[in-house]
């Protein structure tokens, strides 16, 4: 007879995430409990706040799009054993270039190749905030950690610095940011709708080009092996510093494209807070998911939903939508805390 | 141009980064990197505000926002130490999950009015000719953060505490063999870096920037351990770093008027340009790349 097919090696992560989101929701129910509110209309409320109506779910399509592309990026991070907390610059300047190459070739090129150009701009420009940023860790010395934090601050004082200085309305720069484009630029939607299909097809083409390149091929494997250890990837002839700066790069690709879909679809523009936190967000999610592509699409529309229902809680019962990111980072921690939830990357930053 | 007001102010809004940044070098000197900070900053500010609020006692603000950044600083310390678990991943975490949890528990305590630490100028001394104003008219907050500045270097380097805390960060398998408990000294040290941090979140919600709102210190914490690097973990350096930040943000506000310009958001950053240039100098000395 043959063995019983079993998997601990599955199942128990997954008993491990069910028992994470037990105490998760247990601790933000008590959250809610301490804020005078019922648990279960806060429930109600997150639901009718995601799929209420197809304008709800649709926003929900559109978060899911930059949280997969960035999550997508720093599943080639994570598995270099680097924690890459420039994502969230990344994206910024991806929607900074992506304005500015629209700005620049809106008058002489058809919208739809305005709108390919600031996308592909939006790429470069992530792609290459994030070398910089492989570069100071690299050849710098600096901690990617650091290094990182300090260029997402760099992006986000250069977009304030943009849309309070050379590109403010005119005569007015205000936090709404800077002048909406025309409405040829602006990527098709679901209908009338936030999502654009686009948007949400790149995401999905990312995750699945990033599942089969660092599942699938060579390159994966030597960045897993740059991951697992660095030194001894490079005794064995694998060229660390070369993979270190290819999987920032290829992070800063698609964080970029997030950043520039966030401009092209959503904002039409270029807003201080563009990012929208999503980076920081995509952080958690991979985290969660233990780089684990399989795991990243669910746990992005769960983190997809929360945030777009959360908006309701304001106006349904008066609690700070930020709810949502509580659940979010108890369900983090709480996983991470759980034994064999480790979060895999390899070192400890400095 | 009057220098002295600009560096008085600047001496006076650094004061909550000072008690940060020392705090996260005693945490950092024991070897745990509290990542936590922006969040742990937050909610003690949060926590802070709303106790003094709801007692009336600046002390009772003052304690219980030092106990949150304990709080906190035990789950990094219990996490990263007992259940040997990624203490970047946590203190990341903690950092976002604190900075939402003082939104959602803060609501009730938005821009409502609330104690603020009295000024308190300091007979004789404020009358030094420059020293005076630039030092000793300020509140008893500032002057006790003058205090944690000298005390921390002394500690550091004059006592044997101070060296058995640098051992233990540096060399604890070195500090162990001579009988120090590691996991022990490394606990207090992350404990009492994380009331620190507290502290500094409620100088600024019932000081510096007196009240609550939402994301009411954004960025200050991520600051904070920029400074402690470019510090290079030393108290005094750490200060000077927090200084310099408070300097620029003086210059950014006196700049918005006199060169309109340039917006104030690029001098907003420059603490961090400056951060990175600091680094990667620091590290030429050091020599060689990282990788290989």
């Amino acid at each position: 007879m043959k063995p019983a097919l079993v998997k601990p090696a599955f199942v128990k992560p997954a008993l491990l995430r069910a028992a994470a989101l037990v105490v998760s929701l247990v601790f933000v129910g008590a959250v809610c409990l301490l804020m005078g509110a019922s648990p279960a209309a806060v429930a109600v409320a997150f639901w009718d706040g995601a799929f209420g109506t197809v304008d709800q779910a649709a926003r929900v399509l559109g978060t899911l799009s930059p949280l997969l592309l960035c999550a997508s990026g720093l599943l080639f991070t994570f598995r270099a054993g680097l924690y890459n907390l420039g994502v969230e610059g990344q994206l910024v300047v991806g929607a900074i270039a992506a304005t500015g190459a629209a700005s620049a070739t809106e008058s002489v090129l058809p919208a739809w190749a305005v709108i390919a150009v600031a996308l592909v701009a939006g790429m470069l420009a992530g792609a290459s905030w994030g070398v910089l940023t492989g570069v100071l860790h690299v050849f710098g010395r600096v901690s990617e950690i650091f290094a990182g934090l300090g260029m997402n601050f760099m992006a986000q004082g250069a977009a304030l610095y943009l849309i309070f200085g050379p590109w403010k309305r005119e005569g007015v720069a205000s936090m709404a940011g800077t002048e909406p484009m025309d409405r040829s630029l602006w990527m098709s939607t679901f209908g009338t709708t936030d999502a654009s299909p686009t948007a949400l097809l790149l995401a999905i083409a990312a995750a699945v080009f990033t599942a089969v390149l660092i599942q699938r091929t060579h390159f994966g494997l030597k960045v897993r092996a740059v991951g697992q250890n660095l030194r001894s990837a490079h005794v064995l002839g694998v060229p660390a510093v070369q993979q270190l700066l290819i999987v920032f790069a290829a992070c800063g690709v698609f964080s970029g494209l997030a950043g520039a879909l966030q401009v092209m679809a959503v904002f039409h523009r270029l807003i201080p807070n563009v990012s929208s936190n999503l980076g920081y967000l995509a952080l958690l999610v991979v985290m969660l998911a233990s780089f684990d592509m399989r795991l990243v699409v669910p746990i992005a529309v769960l983190f997809s939903v929360l945030n777009v229902g959360s908006l309701r809680l304001p106006l349904a019962l008066g609690l700070e939508s930020s709810l949502s990111g509580v659940l979010q980072g108890a369900l983090a921690l709480v996983f991470l805390l759980l034994p064999r939830g480790d979060s895999g990357a390899r070192r400890e930053g400095t | 141009m009057d220098v002295v007001p600009i560096f008085a102010t600047a001496i006076a809004t650094s004061t909550p980064m000072v008690f940060a940044a020392i705090g996260e070098t005693f945490s950092e000197r024991a070897g745990v990197i509290n990542l936590s900070a922006e969040g742990t900053i937050m909610l003690s500010a949060m926590t802070g505000f709303a106790l003094a609020e709801s007692t009336g006692s600046l002390l009772c603000g003052f304690a219980g926002a030092a106990i949150t950044g304990m709080l906190v600083a035990l789950i990094v310390a219990f996490g990263s130490i007992t259940l040997q678990k990624s203490q970047i991943a946590i203190g990341f975490v903690l950092a976002l999950l604190c900075a939402d949890l003082s939104s959602v528990l803060g609501n009730p305590f938005v821009r409502i009015p609330g104690p603020t630490v009295p000024e308190m100028s300091i007979p004789v001394l404020r009358d030094i000719p420059i020293l005076g104003p630039l030092l000793f008219r300020s509140d008893a907050l500032v002057y006790a953060s003058y205090l944690l500045i000298l005390g921390a270097t002394a500690y550091f380097y004059g006592t044997r505490a101070g060296l058995l805390l640098r051992a233990t960060g540096e060399k604890p398998t070195s500090a162990y063999v001579r009988g120090a408990h590691v996991i022990r000294l490394r606990y207090a040290y992350t404990l009492f870096g994380g009331a620190l941090m507290g502290i500094a979140g409620a100088a600024f919600s019932l000081d510096f920037k007196a009240g609550w709102s939402h994301r009411h210190t954004a960025g200050y914490g991520w600051i904070a351990l920029a400074i402690v690097i470019f510090g290079g973990l030393h108290p005094t350096k750490v200060a000077l770093g927090a200084y310099v930040f408070g300097v620029l943000q003086s210059v950014a506000t006196l700049a918005q008027s006199s060169i309109p310009d340039v917006p104030t958001q690029v001098f907003g950053v420059a603490p961090f340009a400056l951060m990175i240039g600091v680094l990667v100098i620091s590290s030429r000395r050091r020599g060689g790349t990282q990788m290989v």
